[in-house]
């Protein structure tokens, strides 16, 4: 579904991706798990062709999609229609209505107006948006535009949805409406490929993992298997003003633990935060 | 081609249509002041080539505001590109670059024509009536095609909306007053009318101010006006491929 080889990205004196390998399988949701300045947009950037890689091959159900952006290749409009992208940045045209949004989508990816129309129906009542259809969308609260942009990336169809970042700046409860969203999408079939830096996000939405860490995957694997390395419990002890966990595989141990000590702790259940954490020596966040 | 042309052009037109209640007044508002200042108060008196001054004044105000309202679709593109980051949408599209640059001169054209069309109303409200034949209006049209394509070419290279505004006030000002639209350029001394009959709003000037007086316009501005445009669009076109990353 998504083959990415030995990708390159430099930006002047930044590499910002070295190497990268990935290959995502079809009906999978996968999520690209790394802080701030990591390189997850930028990878993001090149699978939809927004940004030419320097060196590697990106493939999407089989159609390459190096230098496909904005030209004239039959090939580059089909690896196009595949993709739907929900960037970082609210990128919707704030002085026309949510059906005018999905209209011009709708428009620039080729669909015929009946079949418009009925997409845009279907969608808006997908996202739980039909009431608002002649809003302006500067009128929408925050997670409504999060709606809107996933269900115009729907618009055409595609077979991989890219999704940079889709709950930045939401509240708890929005956040986890939208996980319901991205999950019933997966259901039908819909390959997501996510970047996050929620660790919450990647542990309750991705089948696979990657972390990455200043341009180099570390690791992919399940959610499970990563934070099974480390054991199921964890002991957080504060040692100057740093926290620092201690991984037991069963609760049971971790209460023994405590027990033995003279000291105060907090029991959790170990996260993904944790497996990046002993990779790195850094938080995500 | 024409889909993805269609649907750039449509989303400009959506949007000029929910502002069109303020753009009328914004597009009537310096040509009506020009038309008072120079043409009533101080050009009451002044004839040129046996035309009142306003008859004068008009074609050129013309030609001035068909080439600053084409123009200032970059504007437009600037803030859709950094402030909304919708240029990302359209590149993620399955649209070309030939058809997105096609579908922002168009609608760069369309504003052209439409302020255009305020300005011969407030004409017609100061007893002016102009000749708007065909020649009149290919002018218009090409003079706006011109604008147009280099505002596309020019938003796709510059860095910042800040950047915008200074290209406009060291290229398209200077033109605006320079190129024969308030005064006749055999005011000029000859090198002076030499290096402005460079400017290709020169020649959009006079061919409008002629056609719309009832004389016979030279061709060979057209010509001119036309080669400049396809030269700025095919610029424009390289542009766009370079404003990736």
């Amino acid at each position: 579904m998504i083959k990415v080889e030995n990708l390159n990205k430099i930006y002047k004196s930044v590499h910002a991706l070295k190497d990268i390998n990935l290959h995502v399988k079809k009906g999978e949701l996968f999520a690209y798990l790394g802080p701030n300045g990591a390189g997850k947009s930028t990878t993001i950037r090149i699978l939809t062709a927004l940004t030419n890689p320097t060196s590697g091959s990106v493939s999407i159900n089989g159609f390459d999609i190096k230098n496909s952006g904005f030209s004239f290749k039959s090939n580059s409009i089909k690896s196009r229609q595949q993709c739907g992208l929900v960037p970082q940045s609210i990128n919707l045209d704030q002085e026309l209505s949510v059906y005018e949004n999905l209209t011009i989508h709708g428009l620039l990816f080729r669909m015929g107006k009946s079949e418009r129309n009925k997409k845009i129906e279907e969608l808006l009542s997908y996202v739980d948006l039909s009431s608002r259809k002649e809003s302006l969308v500067k009128e929408l609260s925050g997670g409504m535009k999060r709606r809107l942009m996933i269900a115009r990336a729907l618009m055409h169809s595609p077979s991989v949805l890219f999704l940079d970042e889709p709950t930045v700046g939401l509240d708890a409860g929005m956040r986890r409406k939208i996980w319901g969203l991205i999950k019933k999408i997966q259901q039908q079939g819909t390959t997501i490929f996510l970047t996050t830096h929620y660790i919450e996000e990647a542990e309750f939405l991705a089948d696979r993992v990657a972390f990455l860490d200043t341009g180099t995957i570390l690791v992919v694997d399940t959610p499970s298997n990563l934070m099974s390395r480390l054991g199921t419990w964890a002991l957080d002890r504060l040692i100057e003003d740093k926290m620092e966990p201690i991984y037991f595989n069963n609760r049971e141990e971790a209460n023994n633990y405590i027990a033995s000590q003279n000291e105060s702790f907090t029991l959790r259940r170990v996260n993904l935060e944790d497996a990046f954490l002993s990779m790195t020596g850094k938080k995500v966040k | 081609m024409i889909h993805s042309l269609l649907a750039v052009y449509y989303r400009e037109m959506l949007i000029m249509r929910r502002r069109l209640t303020r753009l009328i007044p914004s597009w009537s508002v310096s040509p009506l002041l020009y038309l008072i200042a120079f043409g009533y108060a101080m050009g009451k008196h002044v004839a040129i080539d046996g035309h009142s001054y306003m008859e004068f004044l008009i074609p050129g105000l013309i030609a001035m505001n068909s080439m600053t309202q084409s123009f200032a679709i970059a504007s437009e593109i600037n803030i859709a590109r950094f402030y909304w980051h919708i240029f990302e949408e359209i590149q993620a599209a399955p649209v070309n670059d030939l058809s997105y640059v096609a579908g922002e001169v168009l609608a760069g054209i369309t504003r052209a024509i439409l302020s255009t069309t305020v300005i011969l109303i407030l004409g017609k409200i100061f007893g002016v009536n102009l000749s708007c034949n065909f020649m009149f209006w290919l002018g218009v049209l090409l003079n706006s095609f011109v604008f147009s394509s280099l505002a596309v070419g020019l938003a796709m290279l510059v860095k910042s909306h800040g950047d915008q505004v200074l290209l406009t006030s060291f290229v398209i000002t200077p033109m605006a007053f320079l190129g024969g639209t308030f005064f006749p350029l055999e005011n000029f001394p000859v090198w002076g009318q030499n290096l402005i009959h460079i400017l290709p709003i020169t020649h959009a000037a006079k061919a409008i101010r002629a056609a719309s007086l009832g004389n016979t316009p030279q061709i060979s501005s057209y010509i001119v006006m036309a080669a400049t445009g396809c030269l700025f669009f095919v610029i424009s076109v390289m542009c766009v491929k370079k404003a990736k990353d």
